[in-house]
């Protein structure tokens, strides 16, 4: 059966993979070189250098004030860098005026024209074009049908609800067909529903119009779901550029790790590298502590350094009795359970005090459950899943 | 905020309109008196406006003034609205609190230098004073009215209209008149109507920079006025108010209907 399976799979039904930014060769269709932003004194976008390729669906991710937007606005042409360059295509843009590139921005406001209906909103940008009115007509139709808006063609913005402006928003940014459509927080108006709704909606519209997609956003999970790669940003700086599988399992440093989902983090020191069931691990002494623990290091990090030690919650394995062979044990007392209906975190007192964060699914009712407060538990963890980072 | 009745309500605006209505009624009314006294009531007649009708000088007065007050209200609106523009949106350029400081001082400055200021500046100039240096002299002043109406009304605007018309492909002089006038339309209009009014009823720049022949309608009732209060005077300032009445009436109804009708 396997063999069944492995053929099967080779053969044309395997999606092909979509990593263009693997290939060192390959164009990328934007790409900002040594980009630095001020305003003033204050440095907003600090020497960013980042490729963005063909048909991707990029996420810029990070904290509030961090110069996300102002990255975005800079590729638009509503600000212009204080230094460096952005290429679009491979051609310097500087010095094309907004008008004049072929990106399309869908506003954190939307930005919809509140004196125009729902179809001249979405016309406004083809009338530019010179197009004649047959041609305007036929392309809003289908952009009204691509967003399931037909019905409210002759409606004003202001008679919508905040979902419909939101489609009315995306199909005016997509009715000049852009080769590049920038996002700023697009869905940050709408509740938790309807923001996924829309999250799957974008992505297929992604997938049929093969269109590059930017966007922005400071909800981590919903960078995870719609990206290709993510791009996570720390005080004007890109703190991060990789999948969104790989942002999360192999953080680069501790604010990644930190930002994205939950982390308990040990500080301590390296120690040698060392074999565990043919696997390369390096030996971890956490700061205080008598166990050492084993954790994974892909930068090679040398002996001696200090560093901290990331674990997931949901990665920890907790447990009243002592589990027979596991290389990386702590002891401890549960201090508080957070119940979110399908997850339970455990918040567990180590004997020096600190806290310890442990997930499990809860697939028993809660009366069921063995685990309660003031219960001593023991917390396991295999090595693969702990990350050494360097500070 | 509650929109209950009470009678302070009730008894404040009441008080309030009378105060400013109770005038311009009496006037009205007197301007329908038989009598040649204003004062005393002595049966209801049209025969003072049949009167004004035959009055040439007051008449060509009357003309003479709307003229005025039409090109006051264009130049002030087109003026003012740029002035607005230049310093809502360009936030921070060099000399901007001055600029800004400029354009304001008129409202503050006493008429009486106003008028003097311009008057000495037609005579250095040799300009020969007449109709059009009544206009300039009035959008001088009308401008910094409207640059204050309209500018409060960009102040809110939110320019991502604006950066959502660029980014649509228009140019920036395209995208003021497709997104932006048409938004701040109704605070342009309002600007318009108030430079329109102020030119009307203004007295003293009048009578500073105007020249033979150019006699408003401000300086007429007033000179008219020292010689004793006529009925004829009442009948013309009715006609004037209701005229202005039916012309706001009418721009407030257009702009209603305009913005439910347009759709692109
Ligand atoms: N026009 C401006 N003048 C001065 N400072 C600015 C200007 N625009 C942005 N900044 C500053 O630059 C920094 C980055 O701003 P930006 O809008 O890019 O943040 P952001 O990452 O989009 O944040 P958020 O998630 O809150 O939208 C902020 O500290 C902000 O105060
Ligand atoms: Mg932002």
């Amino acid at each position: 059966m396997t063999e069944q399976g492995g053929t099967s799979l080779t053969g044309t039904h395997q999606p092909q993979v979509f990593a263009p930014w693997l290939d060192e060769t390959a164009e990328p269709i934007v790409e900002f070189r040594g980009v630095t932003k001020k305003f003033g004194e204050f440095t907003a976008v600090d020497d960013v250098s980042l490729k963005i390729h063909s048909r991707e669906f990029f996420a810029l991710l990070g904290p509030s004030g961090c110069g996300k937007t102002t990255l975005l606005r800079m590729l638009a042409g509503f600000e212009t860098p204080s230094a460096g360059k952005i290429l679009v295509e491979g051609q310097d843009i500087s010095a094309v005026p907004p008008n004049m590139r072929p990106i399309n921005m869908m506003f954190q406001s939307y930005a919809l024209f509140p004196h125009l209906t729902v179809a001249a909103n979405i016309g406004f940008g083809l009338r530019r074009e010179r197009k004649s009115n047959s041609k305007v007509k036929a392309r809003t139709d289908e952009m009204l049908k691509l967003v399931q808006m037909e019905k409210f063609a002759d409606r004003k913005p202001h008679q919508l609800s905040g979902g419909q402006r939101q489609r009315v928003a995306l199909a005016r940014a997509l009715a000049r067909n852009p080769k590049i459509l920038l996002l700023d927080e697009p869905l940050g108006a709408l509740d938790a529903k309807l923001r996924e709704q829309t999250q799957f909606e974008l992505m297929n519209i992604q997938e049929e119009l093969g269109t590059t997609f930017v966007i922005v956003t400071h909800d981590q999970e919903e960078a995870m779901t719609v990206a290709s790669r993510i791009g996570l940003m720390n005080h004007g700086d890109l703190a991060q550029v990789a999948t969104p599988a790989d942002i999360y399992e192999n953080p680069n440093s501790r604010f990644v790790a930190d930002f994205i989902g939950d982390v308990n983090l040990i500080t301590g020191t390296a120690g040698e590298s060392a074999q565990e069931n043919g696997e390369a691990v390096v030996v971890f002494h956490p700061d205080g502590g008598q166990m050492n623990f084993n954790a994974r290091s892909p930068d090679g990090i040398q002996p001696g350094t200090k560093c901290d030690l990331a674990v997931r919650p949901e990665k920890i394995h907790i447990s009243p009795t002592k589990p027979e062979s596991a290389a990386n044990l702590l002891e401890g007392h549960v201090h508080d359970i957070a119940y979110a209906g399908n997850l339970s975190t455990y918040h567990v007192r180590l004997a020096d005090g600190s806290i310890v964060k442990a997930q499990e699914a809860n697939r028993q009712r809660l009366g069921n459950r063995d685990i309660t407060w003031e219960d001593p538990v023991f917390l396991s963890w295999e090595s693969g899943s702990a990350i050494l980072l360097d500070r | 905020m509650t929109r209950r009745f009470t009678w302070f309500n009730a008894t404040s605006l009441t008080f309030g309109f009378v105060f400013l209505y109770l005038p311009i009624l009496l006037l009205m009314i007197y301007s329908f008196n038989e009598s040649k006294l204003v004062t005393v009531w002595a049966g209801f007649s049209t025969k003072w406006y049949g009167e004004l009708a035959r009055n040439e000088a007051m008449l060509s007065a009357a003309w003479v003034t709307l003229r005025v007050a039409f090109m006051t209200a264009t130049l002030a609106t087109i003026l003012g609205t740029m002035a607005a523009w230049v310093l809502v949106r360009y936030g921070r350029f060099r000399g901007r609190t001055l600029f800004s400081g400029m354009i304001y001082a008129p409202l503050v400055m006493p008429e009486v230098i106003t008028g003097l200021s311009l008057l000495l500046l037609f005579i250095a100039m040799s300009i020969e004073r007449g109709l059009y240096t009544v206009v300039i002299a009035h959008t001088t002043f009308a401008m910094c009215y409207v640059a204050v109406v309209v500018s409060s009304r960009l102040v809110s605007f939110d320019t991502s209209l604006e950066e959502a018309a660029l980014d649509l492909g228009c140019t920036p002089a395209d995208a003021f008149f497709s997104v932006t006038l048409p938004i701040i339309a109704p605070s342009v209009i309002a600007g318009w109507l108030l430079a329109f009014t102020l030119s009307l009823d203004d007295l003293v720049i009048a009578s500073f920079t105007t020249g033979p022949g150019a006699t408003t309608l401000p300086i007429k009732i007033y000179s008219a006025v020292r010689l004793g209060v006529s009925p004829e005077i009442n009948a013309l300032s009715t006609i004037l108010i209701t005229l202005v009445a039916v012309g706001v009436i009418v721009a407030s109804v257009l702009e209603k209907r305009w913005w439910s009708r347009r759709s692109g």
